[in-house]
């Protein structure tokens, strides 16, 4: 597993003032797999994601991601304050301040992580078809006289940023709301058009939280579908939060336990669904389970 | 007479409360202003005068709510009502806009115009056009990238003082600083723009402001550099070398002599005025062109998410950077243009003031919407000129102008629409 896991976390620290949010966590994410992240509410999920995705600078620990053939640090790229051996190293005194000035949250997304958000975070007032073409800026033509002067070579390339957008529109069965805003959408519309955006970035990890929220049982075994069907189609490896048991039950091949910022254990679902200790720590008594 | 009054005292009884809370507001309001008047050291009170104008509010008052109870009062209402939420929307991608038909006719006019209007009219559109130029640039900030920049003016001086000062010291004339103060306001902007566009909101409205404070006092104080608050004179533009003066001023020939006019001191504005015109086109086109590329699209999301843009790979930093550099260059074309209008600059037309108004031309026009941009620009620059004759109450205008403007209309006077598209694969079919 070790060979071939996309994403490996090691001694990740999170720290807030005086409350310890997460205390030495350790996992990998196998390639092409769906790996879940558990836990009771406040035992530090979306702070461990967070801190993958770049959102939080992680006080300790290291991140490593294993994507676009070169292994990128998380913590790096997010600009490190400087240290006194800096002043002496020029070639890594050069590196901290470029990461410094151009570093950022951004670049995560850039070396292939895709991330969608607890509470929806679309852009609301934009049509649902330009919140995928905003998606797809890295990929775009972006030289502005191109653009301007409306040359073939931009032409083509919104044309192929719209076929692409439309692509997915259809997979996440959106297309009858491609002119519609953004914020009109229901819901679970909303919730599929944000996972859509989030594969615009072409991404090899999909980082989820809580795709299920919210979501009515037909929607969430669409979900389900979809999240199998996008793993298996576009070689991704997801990794999700979840609270609905049986989507994560279903779906997942790995499931990763958190409580009070540690990992308590981790393992297949069947291995999990037996796990004393997170019985007890986080479905309460035994009789309560399932 | 009474007991029509008491059957009907339902529809009474509002609006003579409202009446009775108006004409209550009214004397407060108008009691010590107008009812107390000085003279020499004491005072005099004029009551009559007082009644008469509580009298007026309170019939106003009445008579407004009682016409807004009947059937068709009620729909007006509702309009009003109906105005608060409609925003954005959405235009179906095939729908032809009529402005394929009225854009040539308003630039045909455009073009005729000068050779028919007196100086004044000209000098009125000119100054219009050049706070239309002020307000595009500023949409692109405030607009489209929603970064509040309260000191934009900084850059607008930066433009004139640039013609002012490079025809000083440097005797560059106006189609050399043209450009030049177009990349050089962007520079300035993008000094100022990179360490303080990673805040947001309130921190960069505050900087922003700061900034626009210290080049105003720089102009005002160094008077060895910029003439302080006497100001610099500034160049006329030429015609391929041949001046519009009555006389060219180092032996050249003047306009007027090398085609066999009859000087007319116009052919100055009427020169600025068609130059301007076409900048100001071109800006149209660009802003037209910016909204549907990448990096417009990547303003109007940030606008919206700050953190979802994040998420998607876009760094935030130079993307406002971005949006702020255009901004502040659109400011320094119009800097120029109002330096070679006035031929004189000094630091009492960069203002506080004249930023809240380009702010209010944005604002009133409609965030990212540009047509209302431009109405707004000739609306809020024009009007003034109309009212001369009420000169005092220019800023009382502006604020009731203001006030009503975002009870009737919050999003702007004209409504953003933003344009649908058509699958690729029906594209290919048809």
């Amino acid at each position: 597993m070790t060979q071939d896991s996309i994403l490996q976390v090691k001694g990740l620290g999170m720290q807030f003032g005086g409350i310890r949010a997460l205390h030495q966590v350790s996992f990998e994410v196998s390639r092409h797999s769906i790996t879940a992240l558990i836990g009771p509410n406040g035992a530090g999920k979306t702070t461990v994601f967070n801190c993958l995705t770049g959102f939080y600078r992680a006080t300790q620990g290291q991140i490593k991601l294993q994507t676009r053939q070169q292994t990128t640090d998380v913590v790096q790229i997010l600009g490190e304050p400087f240290q006194w051996g800096d002043f002496i190293r020029p070639r890594q005194f050069g590196s901290r301040l470029f990461y410094k000035l151009f570093g950022g949250v951004h670049r995560v997304n850039q070396a292939g992580l895709a991330r969608t958000f607890q509470n929806i975070r679309l852009f609301r007032e934009m049509s649902v078809v330009e919140n995928l073409l905003v998606a797809q800026h890295r990929q775009l033509n972006r030289n502005l006289l191109a653009g301007v002067f409306n040359t073939p070579a931009f032409r083509h390339s919104e044309r192929e940023a719209l076929e692409r957008a439309f692509y997915w529109l259809e997979q996440v069965d959106l297309l009858a709301s491609a002119n519609r805003l953004a914020g009109e959408l229901s819901y679970g519309q909303q919730r599929r058009l944000e996972i859509a955006r989030a594969m615009c970035t072409q991404p090899e990890l999909l980082c989820l939280d809580e795709p299920a929220a919210g979501l009515n049982p037909a929607e969430t075994e669409a979900l389900s579908q979809m999240i199998q069907t996008l793993r298996r189609q576009h070689a991704l490896s997801i990794l999700l939060i979840e609270h609905d048991m049986g989507l994560v039950m279903n779906t997942s091949d790995h499931i990763i336990v958190l409580d009070q910022g540690q990992v308590i254990a981790e393992g297949t679902p069947e291995v999990i669904r037996n796990h004393p200790d997170v019985i007890t720590a986080y479905l309460g008594t035994e009789e309560d389970f399932l | 007479m009474k007991a029509l009054l008491m059957r009907y005292w339902p529809y009474w009884s509002g609006p003579v409360r409202d009446a009775g809370f108006a004409g209550l507001m009214a004397l407060i309001l108008f009691g010590p202003v107008v009812g107390v008047v000085l003279k020499g050291y004491d005072f005099e009170l004029h009551p009559s005068r007082v009644a008469l104008l509580v009298g007026i509010v309170i019939l106003g008052r009445l008579l407004l709510s009682l016409a807004l109870q009947t059937a068709r009062g009620k729909v007006w209402l509702q309009r009003f009502e109906l105005g608060r939420d409609q925003g954005v929307q959405v235009v179906p991608a095939h729908q032809k806009s009529l402005w394929r038909w009225v854009l040539p006719l308003i630039i045909l006019a455009a073009l005729i115009l000068p050779f028919y209007a007196n100086k004044y009219l000209l000098t009125v559109v000119i100054l219009g056009l050049i706070y239309v130029l002020l307000g595009l640039g500023l949409n692109i900030v405030v607009g489209l990238a929603g970064l509040l920049d309260l000191g934009y003016v900084a850059f607008y001086a930066i433009g004139a003082y640039g013609l002012a000062l490079g025809y000083e010291h440097l005797g560059l004339g106006f189609w050399t600083m043209l450009p030049l103060a177009a990349v050089l306001a962007a520079v300035a902007g993008a000094i100022l723009g990179f360490p303080v566009l990673r805040m947001h909101g309130d921190y960069l409205a505050i900087v922003t402001l700061g900034f626009g404070e210290i080049i105003r006092l720089v102009l005002n104080n160094w008077l060895s550099f910029t003439g302080g608050p006497n100001g610099l004179s500034a160049p006329s533009p030429t015609l391929l070398g041949l001046e519009f003066g009555r006389r060219a001023k180092d032996g050249g020939t003047p306009f007027h002599e090398f085609f066999g006019l009859t000087y007319d001191p116009n052919y100055k504005f009427i020169f600025i005025y068609l130059v301007l015109l076409l900048v100001v086109l071109l800006v149209l086109y660009v802003k037209q062109r910016l909204v549907r590329m990448p990096i417009g699209r990547a303003w109007e999301a940030l606008r919206e998410d700050e953190i979802a843009c994040r998420s998607m790979g876009l760094n935030h930093v130079l993307v406002k950077l971005s949006a702020f550099m255009l901004g502040a260059s659109t400011a320094g074309l119009a800097g120029v243009f109002f330096a070679t209008y006035q031929g004189f600059v000094n630091p009492t037309s960069f203002t506080f003031f004249e930023s809240a108004l380009i702010l209010a031309i944005v604002v009133l026009g409609g965030m990212g919407s540009t047509l209302g941009v431009v109405i707004a620009a000739f609306v809020l620059t024009v009007a003034p000129e109309l009212l001369r004759s009420f000169a005092d109450y220019r800023v009382l205008l502006f604020g009731v102008l203001m006030v009503l403007m975002m009870i009737w209309r919050p999003r702007g006077l004209i409504r953003v629409s933003r344009r649908g598209v058509v699958p690729p694969v029906a594209q290919g079919a048809a």
